[in-house]
């Protein structure tokens, strides 16, 4: 597969490595010299200098044979016009785009840029994990479905301690499949009794996440 | 009529005075704050410090009231993304980008968010009427 990076920091660069392994045709477009020296010393001659936003330079780079492009540069203006103008002008089928402020996303969605990859959320998201500020930790987010896969921890003094699941009130479009108790996961039913500790996996529409919260974690953390 | 003015370079502050002066109410953005002062001491309109391609930041600048958006920072892609925000998520009626590059401005153009300036045809078209006499070589 003809494969297109644009942006040869380290995320292109290290794309780019895992892709050629996997004996793909890669081509790297990166406008810094120092960068594309490094890269063809390493990777040999698969780095082209130049604007990848700049038609002339996506012309020289084969864009319209190319099946998959990937804009990895650090600015979300750039990768979207490298995106519309691989799908617009050149006629590329799929298209993948880092987006570096979060908010971005839904535009990108809107413009039809088919994948995006969020550093910032992703790391966010690993925050929210590890130091939870908020209880209820987003898994999964499925945007157009407006679903979402959320965690909560059933903190101490909650008032869902010591309630069965039927008698939470959870709202209709939640459903609650797994509970983790002690690090083990239970399949829980509407007669199981939550803990104190238990962690509580849900699936929710989104506007209902705010009363799932409420219902979960209690008055904790906010 | 409410205008918001993505980039005070010479184009964007030249604009910014004239609809100030017609009366309008004009917000201006751009990322540095010295690129104001080409927009003189009488100026009466907003000024907004930022990047044109936060949703944020134009609000601030008031884009969900405006009557019209006019992109014309020095960077093609910056224009073009702040438009199709302008368009998409603020439905603003009137979205101007200007765009350098002629083949940007062609796919931009075709997509039909936006209306679209390039001044590089523009400054070609004229300068080779100016010396073609009219496009009629002789």
């Amino acid at each position: 597969m003809y494969i297109i990076i644009v942006g040869g920091g380290k995320v292109g660069y290290y794309l780019a490595k895992s892709l050629l392994h996997d004996e793909n045709e890669v081509l790297i477009i990166e406008k810094d010299k120092r960068k594309c020296d490094i890269i063809s010393a390493e990777l040999g001659g698969v780095v082209m200098r130049g604007d990848g936003t700049d038609s002339i330079v996506m012309e020289e780079a084969g864009m319209s044979r190319a099946e998959l492009i990937v804009a990895v540069t650090g600015d979300d203006e750039d990768n979207l016009m490298i995106c519309q103008m691989a799908k617009k002008k050149f006629g590329v089928k799929r298209t993948i785009s880092r987006i570096n402020n979060p908010k971005n996303e839904r535009i990108f969605k809107l413009l039809g840029i088919d994948h995006t990859v969020s550093v910032t959320d992703l790391i966010l998201a690993q925050i929210e994990r590890e130091i939870p500020a908020h209880s209820l930790v987003h898994l999964l987010t499925l945007r157009e479905a407006g679903v979402s896969f959320v965690e909560a921890k059933v903190q101490a003094g909650s008032p869902s301690v010591g309630k069965r699941i039927k008698e939470l009130g959870v709202p209709e479009d939640c459903v609650i499949p797994l509970v983790i108790r002690n690090g083990k996961g239970i399949v829980p039913h509407g007669d199981t009794t939550l803990m104190s500790g238990d962690e509580v996996v849900a699936v929710t529409v989104v506007d209902d996440e705010d009363i799932l919260e409420r219902l979960l974690a209690g008055n904790s953390a906010n | 009529m409410k205008v918001v003015i993505l980039g005070c370079g010479r184009l964007g502050a030249h604009l910014a005075r004239r609809l100030d002066q017609e009366g309008h109410d004009v917000t201006v953005i751009d990322r540095t704050s010295e690129s104001f002062s080409r927009l003189g001491s009488d100026f009466q309109g907003k000024m907004v410090l930022g990047t044109g391609i936060d949703e944020d930041i134009l609000r601030r600048a008031g884009i969900e009231k405006a009557d019209a958006f006019i992109a014309v920072s020095n960077g093609d892609n910056t224009n073009a993304m702040a438009s199709e925000i302008a368009k998409l998520v603020f439905k603003v009626p009137h979205v101007v980008a200007r765009l350098y590059d002629p083949v940007r401005e062609d796919t931009y153009h075709t997509l039909g968010l936006m209306e679209t300036v390039c001044p590089t045809v523009m400054g070609s078209d004229k300068i080779h009427d100016l010396v073609m006499g009219n496009g009629k070589a002789k």
